[in-house]
């Protein structure tokens, strides 16, 4: 407690954070954990959902009597999606708050700019953000949560080997979780025997994409479009499609796994197809899915909660806390040992999949953390084929 | 390039551009009659969006565009007679930060009585797939709302600020303050009421371009800085050049991307702006002796 | 005059050294982190602050430039020449020794510019842009300058989220230390890097070049260019009826802001060991922008305590998920009430008796 006042004093803080810092009681039986979201800026979709779910599971873990009768900490930073302030605050966590793991960030831009920083401060991160580049090549203390960006693809280009779509066209948004998509598929391609036709990144905010579409849909080859992005662009470009009266067949990425965007694009959503994890569809699960009871409770605690629905992106939080809770009850307020927990985890079922590390894989999940969705009078259902 | 593409393009651009264009008037009517941009003005286009959408649960949906035009005039009012009506003679700089201050808290504001997920109004005829056919050009419907709004705005304004005496009023305390003052005009009072019409306008934009372009916190900000550079390439004050600068940019916009990669437009179509910037430097329809008179 | 601009320097250095004592004393050396960043921030919002203040042209594109400092020294240190190693461009680097080789991941050769070639490379482009666009924008005024500095920045935004060299939204990490100086007898090196052992090296560094940032400015200002330059702010049309060549200074203060943002740029870039988009965005130009009006326009100090202030406490996250909110609500506040400046309340005397040699 004491040094905790002279942190405050010597920083010269405003009054607000002395109230902050009088209202927090750090007894003895305290376990921190950081989180880095961008629950504000441009990533706030990603962030905003995330930083909820984490916050979710805390308090309930502590009004349930905490872990081994200690309580968690969470430590919410809002990077507000910029690498610099994820830089400043992952070094704020590890060597101010001393935490024992840190969550997040939401973008692959800030989880690359603090790969180093966890890494050297031997601290467990377990990054929100979908590129591949954060976990390969493997850093003994970073893992990632979200579903790989190849599985994705794979999952996209078999079922289009299986409709014989043989040249394609790649939209992406100008963020990280489009960039690595798109990266990704461009790479992949050529060894299902797709071939890319066009490959276009449009911004984040973009407002109306009709005149991409126009281009896209004067090439006759183009037989089906890969949408990926987590933005709003990601459903305009959907009635864009529709509108134009193009009616190749749509894939988009699991960034489309907010009920939102399909609301959004209303009537041009019908038909999309995309990769997701199973939670938007855990009513049509068979009952001993190991993952079932999980989702259940995740979606009906979150919607109970925040009176919004639950989205893919909060599973990634929920997940990543869950991990880190779990490896606290086994290794205790160390953070060696809890990223050895982590590591260590075989079968842990998560909204995003059934996770399970190993030395050399960071990301635990296998191609069957997806499954196939499209949408149907508004609503996601599994993909079935035509 | 085939002509039905090179029509696919125009239509596109024209969308694009009466976009831009709606959001331009809003800044054009402050500027004439204080000689100041609103940097807000983004936000008052967000707040119309939002403010209907939530409105749209207990009413129907004209009713509900109207009360969201309604309530922003009330919101546009109530800023400056806050922030802007008590200072004295303040320079064209503090108003500027002032009115980025303002657009800053707006939108944190929005994003935490909102949260940052999208919304957006239903389309107001049809559905998102709905079109009508010029040739072999399909267009929505609401971008036939959008634009008979863009016109519709741009009529208005011009009888209001030629025919009516409140206009004229307006426009006369935009063009001298101290003159306008000394005719017995209360310049006070015109300025407030610039606010309301431009944060009704803004508004108004903000609830027929919803469907379109989807209404989030933070969606004023990217169509403020497009709505700024039309309102600016135009040649600031003038409504009508508004118009014709956004429908070019939009077109400019929709035929870069047949040649350069989606991703660099924005660089090209601003590349090209500040190239016609120095070329002209007080817009391409507006005169330097008019110009002159309300630089800072 | 000079003695106390002497003093105020002194007295900066002076409370340089008392904040890492303090830290020091009380075991919180990790704010040092902050201190530095906010420091490179500094240097940005004085140089802006030189602008806006005494040549009076606002500049919402001044990310921009630090941007294209960070980019550039970045990008130049990681990204993998040895494809380029026989074009002409590389054997000149090569024959003045401005190249490092290495190996990377699978052992092949890495070839990449050495970071002070890089740095020089950087800043250099930084000034001959800044020269390139001055002049005709500078040409401009009121809301047509505001509107052409933005879509300078724009543009430099946008080129950077599109260019896969630049490493599109995700930016550029895994950026090397800056080693300034090796390690000569009993010193150790002074390298430009976030590692936790060289925290008090990069502290002191940081506002060693904020210091002298600032002393040149001050030098600026007290000249007969300087002169010039307030008579800049006051009336343009007066200054050129004097004799002054005011597009010429306009054109030198631009430069030299430009040149102080891309430096801050490199800087921090090396000691985050990155960089993203976001700092080239058009709201940190908007956030510069505001911090020199916070501190004031035409108060050189006012601008450097409330610059790096501000933005030490954003960095901490202190405002949380208000930090934009916070942002905007002192800066409607101090624009309203105190226009001249926080420091121009009632603290305003207090401050004057020490750094009357920045004032007018």
């Amino acid at each position: 407690m004491n040094k905790r006042v002279q942190h405050y004093l010597g920083g010269c803080v405003t009054g607000v954070l002395l109230l902050a810092a009088s209202l927090q009681t750090a007894q003895a039986g305290t376990v921190k954990v950081g989180a880095i979201f961008a629950v504000t800026g441009p990533a706030s979709f990603l962030g905003g959902p995330e930083a909820r779910s984490a916050e979710m599971v805390v308090e309930k873990i502590n009004k349930a009597g905490g872990i081994n009768g200690n309580t968690i900490e969470l430590i919410v930073k809002d990077s507000a999606g910029s690498s610099e302030k994820a830089v400043s605050f992952a070094k704020q966590l590890i060597e101010e708050d001393k935490v024992v793991a840190i969550i997040g960030p939401s973008t692959s831009g800030e989880s690359m700019a603090v790969k180093k920083i966890a890494e050297e401060g031997k601290t467990l991160l377990i990054s929100c953000a979908a590129a591949e580049v954060i976990v390969d090549p493997v850093a003994s203390y970073v893992f990632k949560t979200p579903q790989k960006d190849s599985f994705a693809a794979q999952k996209i280009f078999e079922e289009m080997q299986r409709l014989k779509i043989s040249t394609i066209a790649i939209a992406a948004g100008n963020d990280g979780f489009g960039k690595a998509g798109k990266e990704q598929l461009e790479k992949m391609a050529p060894t299902f025997g797709i071939k890319v036709a066009a490959s276009e990144t449009y911004d984040s905010k973009a407002t109306d994409l009709s005149a991409l579409v126009a281009k896209l849909k004067a090439d006759p080859a183009i037989g089906a479009v890969i949408n990926w992005s987590v933005v709003p662009a990601q459903a305009i470009i959907a009635k864009n499609m529709r509108q134009a009266g193009w009616n190749v067949p749509l894939f988009q990425s699991h960034g489309f796994g907010n009920i939102k965007y399909a609301e959004a694009a209303g009537a041009a959503a019908e038909g999309i197809i995309f990769p997701c994890g199973r939670l938007l569809i855990v009513d049509s699960l068979a009952d001993n899915n190991p993952q079932k009871g999980l989702l259940i409770q995740y979606k009906s605690e979150y919607e109970a909660k925040y009176k919004e629905d639950a989205s893919a992106f909060g599973g990634y939080a929920f997940d990543a806390i869950n991990m880190v809770v779990a490896a606290i009850k086994k290794a205790g307020n160390d953070r060696a040992k809890v990223r050895d927990a982590v590591e260590g985890l075989t079968k842990f079922p998560g909204v995003g999949g059934i996770f399970s590390f190993t030395p050399q894989d960071h990301n635990g999940l296998d191609i069957d953390s997806f499954a196939m969705l499209t949408v149907k009078d508004g609503k996601f259902i599994p993909y079935k084929g035509q | 390039m085939s002509l039905d593409l090179f029509f696919q393009y125009l239509f596109a651009g024209i969308t694009y551009g009466s976009i831009y264009a709606i959001v331009a008037i809003g800044f054009n009517i402050i500027y004439n009659a204080t000689g100041i941009i609103n940097f807000a003005q983004g936000e008052f286009v967000m707040l119309g969006g939002m403010i209907s959408i939530s409105l749209l649960q207990f009413m129907p949906l004209p009713l509900a565009i109207a009360g969201a035009v309604v309530i922003t005039m009330g919101i546009g009012a109530l800023i400056e007679i806050l922030f802007i009506r008590w200072l004295e003679s303040p320079s064209v700089l503090r108003l500027i930060i002032i009115t980025i201050g303002i657009s800053i808290l707006l939108r944190e504001l929005a994003l935490h009585v909102w949260g940052e997920s999208i919304r957006s109004l239903p389309y107001f005829y049809g559905n998102e797939i709905t079109t009508f056919s010029l040739g072999s050009v399909h267009l929505s419907p609401q971008v036939m709302w959008v634009i008979t709004a863009c016109a519709v705005m741009v009529g208005g304004l011009n009888v209001f600020f030629k025919g009516t005496p409140i206009g004229r009023e307006m426009r006369a305390c935009a063009a001298n303050r101290t003159a306008a003052m000394l005719c017995g005009i209360n310049t006070r009072n015109m300025v407030t009421l610039s606010f309301m019409l431009s944060a009704g306008i803004g508004a108004l934009a903000g609830c027929v371009m919803s469907p379109i372009t989807y209404t989030q916190y933070d969606s004023g900000a990217s169509l403020a800085i497009k709505g700024f550079t039309v309102a600016i390439l135009g040649g600031l004050g003038n409504s009508m050049a508004a118009v014709a600068a956004g429908i070019l940019l939009g077109i400019l916009e929709a035929f870069s991307v047949s040649v350069v990669p989606l991703a660099f437009q924005d660089a090209i179509s601003i590349a090209i702006l500040l190239l016609i910037l120095f070329v002209k430097p007080h817009g391409l329809f507006g005169s330097s002796e008019a110009a002159r008179l309300k630089d800072f | 005059m000079k003695r106390r601009k002497n003093l105020a320097i002194a007295a900066l250095c002076l409370a340089a050294v008392c904040v890492h004592l303090l830290t020091l004393l009380t075991g919180t050396q990790f704010y040092l982190t902050q201190a530095t960043m906010a420091a490179y921030y500094g240097l940005v919002i004085i140089g802006l602050g030189a602008l806006m203040g005494y040549a009076g042209q606002i500049s919402i594109g001044h990310a921009g430039f630090f941007a294209i400092g960070g980019y550039l020294a970045a990008s130049l240190t990681t990204r993998n020449l040895a494809v380029f190693q026989e074009t002409w461009p590389l054997r000149g680097l090569d024959a003045l020794n401005m190249l490092k080789t290495g190996q990377d991941l699978s052992g092949d050769l890495l070839l990449t510019v050495s970071p002070w070639a890089a740095c020089g490379i950087a800043v250099t482009t930084a000034a001959l842009i800044a020269l390139v666009i001055g002049i005709p924008v500078l040409k401009l005024k009121g809301h047509y300058l505001a509107m052409a500095t933005l879509g300078f920045g724009t543009i430099i935004y946008r080129i950077l989220l599109a260019s896969p060299y630049f490493g599109e939204a995700d930016g550029i990490s895994e950026v090397p230390g800056f080693t300034l100086l090796p390690a000569m007898g009993t010193l150790g090196p002074i390298v430009v890097s976030g590692d936790a052992g060289l925290r008090v090296v990069n502290y002191y560094l940081a506002w060693g070049v904020l210091i002298v940032g600032t002393l040149l400015l001050l030098n600026l200002i007290g000249s007969r260019v300087g002169r010039a330059l307030r008579s800049l702010h006051s009336s343009e049309e007066a200054a050129e009826a004097a004799g002054i060549d005011t597009s010429r200074f306009k054109l030198q203060v631009f430069v030299l802001s430009a040149v102080y943002a891309a430096i801050a740029g490199v800087l921090l870039t090396h000691f985050n060991g990155g960089i993203g988009p976001s700092e080239a965005s058009v709201m940190k130009s908007v956030r510069y922008v505001a911090l020199v009006a916070v501190g004031g326009m035409t108060n050189l100090w006012g601008t450097l305590l409330m610059g790096v202030g501000l933005t030490f406490l954003s960095l901490r996250g202190v405002f949380g998920t208000y930090d934009d909110a916070v942002f905007g609500m002192i800066l409607i506040f101090v624009m309203l009430f105190a226009p001249e400046g926080i420091l121009s309340l009632r603290l305003k005397l207090f401050f004057q008796k020490i750094f009357l040699g920045a004032r007018s």
